[in-house]
């Protein structure tokens, strides 16, 4: 069994630091896991990807993600056909935006059945962080539409990375957007 | 037999932890309790000793950190420490092994036993911080023993192996553990790391047996008239036959204590197979996990995994050589004007002849400055691989270069 994670973002957001706690969970849960940037010559604003791979063994390719289970958007600017390239029929998409999963369905024409989870990752990050890095909150979108990894587990590994109060207001954010996501299974235009 | 029976459940017991391939060194490196480690910091090795300064600052390990202004110095630094007997060790990439380069002859001719990472980079110019191997292929003929890892836990591993057959009286050659930069140093995945108490019980310290004392002046590394000069570096052919059963050696030993082992080589899905892939570091890691899919269109294709490059062990890979009707070479360097443009494939060339084996060679050059290779790519070098056993391919192939 093999979830492979494709996360889009913005330099800044923390798409890198969101790709490595997934992978952390299901290494302490007790699975196999790599997580990984495409490495480029980082800056803040410029368009990033990164991957996290889950498997039961530790046979994983090395190679970046084309046929993902999960695609996570961080950045609803990033929303283009080019976001679901290769999203494997019946997977899931994670966005942050503020629309619904049905104009996120149109926006990046999904022709095939994929559960859309939507979560306004900005507006939690803003109320528990007080600054625009949606990371955290989009973790709390991706457990509750997936399941990828636990709850407990992510909250703990939160806490861990961002020490003290912050660690705290990121747990927040996980909490809020997990109670927040709103998730719709979208059929292929011609069944819909 | 009861008592390994226990150890091994103990070991499976063992939580694994989230840690880059980087930070699985630096791990390393405080379990082996190394005295000094003078680093200069260079994409993408930085990190590695990043973590060791914390390990320092923190007090959970005692080393000096000498801070240098170059790579030379870095590896001056470390070869002068390892002949006072401290356990020394340095890390570095790219650039920054090229500037090492006349050191490393100065190492390896002084004996000295040290351990240094390379997260592999391609060369400038023009400048590219990406991965390929062209740093160490850059290296291979200056008398360092050199492993290549495939994952963060063999990276850890591979280091504290490094020492134990480093310091070994009959080799007494530095060690360099090279892996695949970015893909690797910078990806986080589960790594078991050991207490610094059984490191050291498979791994004591033996320092350098003609070490660096005021007490009692020796002189190393003096001028040696043509009388003496060839025998000083011929002995270092000795040494280096010599370590290739060390190495062996210290691969089972890790295996029976820590319930993990590599092999020196290793041949993956190689029963039955009829034509092989060479690959080393993270692109046998995926091949390990491509091959599968060749097989079910019946492209019978193994994998061998070269771990340990020098020595070279060459009765196992002319073993495995020997069952097949083709092998296909990756290179991830250029050899400019060679026969073959793969250095790896010139070799393996060389081996051919030497051992009368009737195998067809194609020579690959891929991932030159990190060229986006998918798993679909491995599957079409395997396809290629299993065409060969009928088909000659005289040149060598640049995979996915618009010419």
């Amino acid at each position: 069994m093999r979830i492979d994670i494709r996360w889009h973002g913005r330099g800044g957001q923390g798409a890198v630091t969101a790709s490595e706690i997934v992978a952390a969970a299901a290494i302490l849960e007790g699975r196999y896991a790599l997580a990984f940037p495409e490495f480029g010559a980082e800056r803040r604003g410029a368009p990033v990807r990164a991957y996290t791979r889950i498997s039961d063994t530790p046979l994983v390719p090395r190679t970046p993600i084309t046929n993902p289970h999960i695609v996570v958007v961080l950045d609803p600017s990033l929303l283009t056909r080019e976001t679901i390239e290769g999203l494997r029929e019946g997977g899931a998409l994670i966005v942050n935006t503020r629309l619904s999963p049905e104009e996120v369905a149109r926006i990046v024409g999904l022709d095939r059945e994929v559960r859309v989870a939507v979560v306004d990752a900005v507006k939690i990050a803003m109320e528990t962080l007080g600054v625009p890095i949606v990371n955290t909150a989009i973790l709390g979108a991706l457990v509750r539409a997936t399941g990828v990894v636990g709850l407990e587990t992510t909250l703990r590994l939160v806490r861990e990375r961002f020490k003290g109060r912050l660690g705290e207001a990121n747990v927040e954010a996980v909490r809020r957007a997990y109670e927040s996501t709103h998730i719709e299974t979208i059929l292929p235009p011609q069944t819909a | 037999m009861a008592v390994a029976a226990e150890e091994r459940l103990h070991v499976e017991r063992k939580k694994p932890r989230p840690l880059s391939t980087n930070s699985a060194i630096a791990h390393a490196v405080k379990d082996l309790d190394v005295d000094v480690v003078a680093a200069y910091p260079i994409t993408p090795q930085t990190t590695v000793v990043e973590k060791i300064a914390e390990f320092i600052a923190d007090g959970e390990l005692e080393a000096e950190m000498v801070h240098v202004e170059s790579e030379h110095s870095a590896l001056s630094a470390t070869v002068a420490a390892a002949l006072t007997g401290a356990r020394a060790f340095t890390a570095t990439a790219s650039q920054g092994l090229e500037l090492m380069h006349e050191i490393l002859h100065i190492a390896s001719g002084l004996r000295a036993p040290i351990v240094m990472s390379v997260a592999m980079r391609a060369l400038s110019a023009p400048i590219s911080i990406w991965n390929d191997h062209s740093d160490v292929m850059n290296a291979r003929d200056t008398g360092w023993i050199i492993f290549f890892v495939s994952s963060a836990q063999e990276a850890y591993d591979t280091v504290i192996q490094g020492y134990r057959i480093a310091e070994d009286s009959d080799v007494l050659l530095p060690v360099m553990v090279a892996y695949d930069g970015y893909v690797m140093s910078h990806t986080m995945e589960p790594v078991v790391t050991e207490d610094r108490d059984s490191v050291l019980a498979y791994a004591p310290k033996r320092s350098f047996p003609y070490k660096l004392d005021p007490e009692k002046p020796v002189t190393l590394g003096a001028l040696a008239d043509p009388d003496w000069y060839y025998e000083i570096k011929y002995q270092i052919v000795e040494a280096m036959r010599r370590a290739l059963g060390k190495a062996r050696e210290a691969d089972e030993e890790f295996g029976r204590r820590f319930g993990r082992k590599y092999g020196l080589v290793e041949c993956y899905m190689c029963e039955d197979a009829k034509s092989l892939i060479v690959a080393a570091s993270s692109y046998a890691a995926t091949l390990k996990a491509v091959l599968p899919r060749a097989w079910e269109e019946g492209v019978k294709v193994g994998l061998l995994r070269l771990r340990l490059y020098r020595p070279f062990p060459e009765d196992l890979v002319v073993d495995a050589l020997s069952r097949v009707d083709s092998v296909l070479v990756i290179d991830r360097a250029i050899s400019y004007g060679a026969p073959y443009q793969g250095p790896l494939a010139n070799e393996f060339s060389g081996l051919i002849l030497k051992h009368g084996l009737g195998v067809n060679l194609v020579s690959v050059v891929a991932g030159i400055g990190q060229r986006r290779m998918v798993d679909d790519d491995f599957l079409k070098l395997a396809r290629l691989a299993w065409e060969a056993r009928t088909v000659r391919k005289p040149e060598t192939i640049f995979y996915g270069v618009r010419k």
